[in-house]
């Protein structure tokens, strides 16, 4: 414990690759608690957002770290893309959806049980 | 003019037609008079540019290159092969330079024409879009450097070509025809990728100048001069298809059910002439093998072409079979190695076809009309038995398309008579040299046959008397918009634009702009050197004329004494020769032995694959449905008692254990999320311990 | 503890905080406004990694296109008059226990295995050009698939969220 501590504590101090993987970390379990615990789908959208921007970190992360280029920003970039285009439709099915039952509660829509 | 603005044209000159087209094809409805202008005005514009470039490039750098090349992909260091890059690029050479009006000036001329035409025509904009789009794919074909590009020309030519031929899509035949060309073609294509992926995978480019420095080099496709003739045939291929060769020629008549403008720019002078065009640009690799092959596909096409279309009753008919007869000539031209007049027919040939089609266009415009105000809905406007003496109704048709035959039987004083006259000397000299005698023989024969039937078609259109003396009076001359460009393109049929002495085209510029390319190949496959050919070609140059002048007269004298002074009666021959005769009426039977080998065929085949079912299959399944049934029996006693109870303990234990499931099926994402999230983590830590 | 680091975790704090905000806020308009902040936060964090284009269009797109969407889709579903526009969460025990291993085993096989990987030195001052070089010849494919995938969420969105007559 106390050779740990005596490790960690500086470690803490001077920032290297695994802080930023660690917020990443963090970010995407946040991410999957709101995914799994929102009623309101849009909320749910939200969850997705954390957890995709937790991904584009590492990328961005390893990027810099393992070698200086840029192929993990490209990848970066298409996630974003993928973000933007994914919010749209999943935003158009939520109003979709809001016509229909006149509720965005994902658990009042379980039509696909039985 | 610097060379970067000349090329830089030459992209402008390509581009102008795409460009008219994606604004047609968008916006065509919503312009005033459906955008026709539009295309008109691009294509017009396109062969001002044209006449420039080929102007500058023949006073200012007459024996130069003028290159453009980029990089497309670049593969960098591909395993096996080495350092990869694919290169694309546009070149014009004297060869393309002159395509490139030739292109432009026919379709430009067919624009306008069809302003008149297609006037009211249902998909008038859309026509003008595709019309433009076939402008452009052509012209990418004549201005590619290399195989990729050229291809991609090519298979745009062959969709803009199925949408042209299928414009009135609405008659059965029309899109039945425009399916046919599309099939056949892709037959030819398939060779034609072959070749090219032979090169490439021994040379690793698509650039032809690239290829020919190679073979110069010493290197041979998969190190064989075989694999090397197999490339230059199978390229050929391409030729055969997209030019009508036998024995895939059967597309072009029934191409005829596009619309008469379409026939004569497509299947006249530009598209058809693509094959002709690819033979030239490859014709430095072909090997003296490959070239006989050709020029016996070329001889065999002419001739059978040539009889067939005396027999034929259709207007158009007759003329499609003496394109693919002419094309047949040019390829000829080519395989026996007398290049520039294979290409110098290619130009002459395409102003007078283009000239012939149009006149049969205003023919059957002023027929159509003419049934229409009679209300006869019966009578064929394309049947030449049906007109006669239309000579005095319509004369600037008439007068247009008289000097049109005259140009391709070949009378002097015309462009035709000294591109024929070169092609024949061509012919000789190659009998003379490797003894193929046929060759020859066949290219006089067509001379006279083709002689016959143009005139045969002239006369039973326009002389003589008309069969209803009531609808001549209906009948009129088409309006101007159709007929100048009529009167232009007869005006281009004379001799003087070509070169100026009447009996001889080897001075003209066109002889001097476009050599015979060296041949690449090895010596001991390679046909003879152009030297040796020149000198026997010379002396048989007056053979040839004086041989092919006697043949026309005799051609065009027949025809006279047949149908105008009806002194040899046509139908008693026709009757005492009626198995020919039918023979050439159906066409050699060409259609009906496709018909029969490849739809019979598949017919055959799938009867047989029926037979089989009903027979094995069925009498397998049936077999053992029967041993199943006595056996089933049996065990029916046996499952009522034993199995059941065994089955119904296990659905009472499933039903138990789903009931303690279901509750997990929550129809919830959320809650597979959850358990999707749960796996995972169980998995990283089964795989962390062991 | 250099600039470099305290900046770190001045951003790793609002990223972190704000995104608690997002998760655990019953106020959906309050979740809405404090991704704001993490998507800020996280833009600060790209800008330390050196990655200033992607930071410039982390704001551009999420903020100014995500966010608002989602703004938009709060608005058009949730009667806004109405005081309740708090929401509702199903499952929260099993599934903080579930998340808490999630964070806890990452953040344990982050830390052992790259804690001591500092940045390799390095001269890039923009990237934006190297960026564009790379999308127009190595990325090429992925770039074009990419805009036609966008194209296709365009339609596609237009043709769901249009109400069926």
């Amino acid at each position: 414990m106390e050779s740990f501590l005596s490790e960690f504590v500086p470690w803490l101090l001077s920032v290297k690759l695994a802080h930023f993987l660690i917020v990443s970390a963090i970010l995407f379990s946040l991410g999957i608690y709101g995914i799994v615990t929102r009623r309101n789908a849009i909320l749910v959208l939200m969850g997705i957002e954390l957890v995709l921007n937790a991904a584009n970190i590492n990328f961005i992360a390893f990027s810099r770290y393992g070698g200086v280029n840029l192929d993990g920003q490209a990848a970066a970039i298409f996630v974003i893309i993928l973000a933007a285009s994914e919010a749209a439709i999943a935003l158009a099915i939520v109003l979709n959806i809001y016509h229909r039952f006149q509720t965005v509660n994902i658990d009042d829509v379980s039509n696909l049980k039985e | 003019m610097s060379q970067e603005l000349l090329i830089n044209l030459s992209i402008v000159i390509l581009l102008l037609p795409l460009f008219g087209f994606a604004l047609l094809i968008f916006f065509g409805k919503k312009l005033p008079r459906q955008g026709d202008w539009l295309e008109t005005m691009m294509i017009s514009s396109a062969l001002v540019l044209a006449l420039i470039v080929l102007f500058q490039k023949l006073t200012l750098y007459h024996d130069a290159t003028l290159m453009l090349n980029f990089t497309w992909v670049d593969f960098h260091n591909v395993p096996g092969i080495g350092p990869l890059k694919i290169v694309l690029g546009i070149s014009v050479d004297n060869l393309a330079a002159i395509m490139m009006v030739v292109v432009t000036l026919i379709s430009a001329i067919v624009h306008w024409f069809s302003i008149g035409y297609m006037h009211g025509d249902v998909r008038y904009s859309r026509y003008f879009a595709f019309l433009g789009f076939f402008s452009f794919s052509m012209l990418l074909i004549v201005l590619a450097n290399n195989l990729l590009l050229l291809y991609v020309g090519w298979e745009l030519v062959g969709i803009s070509s199925y949408l042209l031929i299928g414009h009135w899509y609405e008659k059965k035949s029309a899109s039945d025809a425009a399916i046919k060309a599309f099939i056949v073609n892709r037959i030819g294509d398939i060779g034609f990728f072959i070749g090219i992926m032979i090169l490439f995978a021994t040379f690793h480019t698509f650039g032809l100048e690239e290829i020919f420095d190679g073979i110069q080099g010493g290197r041979l496709p998969f190190g064989s001069e075989a694999w090397l003739t197999a490339a230059g045939v199978l390229i050929f291929c391409g030729a055969v298809g997209k030019s009508a060769q036998f024995p895939l020629h059967v597309w072009l008549p029934d191409a005829m059910e596009g619309p008469t403008p379409v026939s004569a720019l497509i299947h006249a002078a530009t598209m058809v002439a693509a094959g002709i065009y690819l033979v030239a640009r490859t014709f430095p690799i072909m090997t003296a093998d490959a070239l006989t092959i050709i020029a016996y596909i070329g001889a065999i096409t002419a001739f059978i072409a040539a009889t067939i279309a005396i027999a034929q009753n259709d207007i158009k008919r007759v003329l499609a079979y003496s394109t693919v007869s002419q094309l047949g000539y040019m390829i000829m031209a080519f395989g026996v190695g007398a290049y520039t007049a294979g290409f110098f027919h290619l130009v002459t040939h395409a102003m007078f076809k283009a000239g012939l089609f149009l006149g049969s266009g205003s023919v059957i415009y002023a027929m159509h009309n003419a049934l229409h105000h009679q209300q006869d809905h019966h009578t064929d406007a394309q049947d030449i038995r049906n007109m006669g003496g239309l000579r005095t109704k319509m004369p600037v048709t008439f007068w247009t398309f008289t000097i049109y035959a005259l140009a391709i039987s070949g009378v002097p004083l015309t462009s035709g008579f000294l591109s024929k006259d070169e092609i024949l000397a061509g012919t000789l000299a190659f009998g003379g040299l490797t003894g193929h005698t046929v060759i020859p023989i066949i290219g006089f024969l067509v001379a006279g046959l083709t002689a016959f039937y143009m005139f045969r078609l002239v006369i039973l259109t326009f002389m003589g008397d008309h069969k209803d003396a009531q609808r001549l009076e209906h009948i009129h001359e088409s309006p101007k918009i159709m007929t100048v460009p009529l009167i232009v393109l007869a005006v281009l049929c004379f001799f003087i634009f070509y070169s100026f002495n009447p009996f001889g085209a080897t001075s003209g510029w066109i002889a001097r702009a476009v050599e015979r390319p060296d041949s690449v190949v090895p010596a001991s496959v390679a046909a003879a050197p152009t030297e040796t050919f020149e000198e026997v070609l010379h002396d048989s140059h007056g053979t040839a004329m004086v041989l092919s002048l006697l043949l026309a007269g005799v051609g065009i004298f027949i025809a006279f004494a047949t149908y105008y002074w009806k002194r040899i009666n046509a139908d008693r021959i026709a009757g005492s020769l009626s198995p020919i005769h039918n023979f050439l009426i159906n066409k050699w039977y060409f259609d009906d032995v496709y018909n029969g080998i490849v739809v019979g065929g598949t017919l055959a085949w799938t009867r047989l694959m029926r037979w089989f079912d009903d027979t094995i299959i069925d009498g397998i399944v049936n077999g053992s449905g029967s041993i199943t049934k006595v056996t089933s029996s049996v065990s029916g006693k046996f499952d009522s008692i034993v199995i059941d109870g065994l089955v119904n303990l296990t659905a009472y234990l499933s039903g138990f254990g789903g009931l303690i499931l279901r509750k997990s099926q929550t129809g919830k994402v959320q809650t597979y999320i959850v358990f999707v999230v749960m796996s995972v983590m169980v998995f990283y830590f089964v795989f962390r311990l062991v | 503890m250099e600039l470099f680091d305290v900046v770190f975790y001045v951003f790793a704090f609002i990223t972190v905080v704000s995104a608690f905000i997002v998760v655990f806020s019953r106020n959906i308009i309050y979740a809405a406004f404090s991704l704001l902040f993490t998507f800020f936060g996280v833009a600060g964090l790209y800008v330390l990694l050196n990655a200033d284009f992607l930071a410039v269009t982390q704001i551009l797109i999420y903020v100014g296109g995500i966010l608002v969407l989602l703004l938009f889709g709060v608005m058009l579903t949730s009667n806004v008059i109405n005081v309740d526009i708090k929401t509702g969460t199903i499952q929260t025990v099993p599934a903080l226990v579930l998340v808490a291993i999630v964070a806890g085993s990452l953040s344990g096989l982050f830390y052992s295995t790259w804690k001591d990987v500092s940045a390799p030195e390095t001269s890039v001052v923009t990237t934006t050009p190297a960026l564009g070089k790379m999308l127009m010849t190595t990325y090429l494919l992925p770039f074009e698939i990419a805009s036609v995938v966008l194209l296709v969420a365009l339609i596609g969105a237009t043709f769901i969220a249009r109400r069926s007559t």
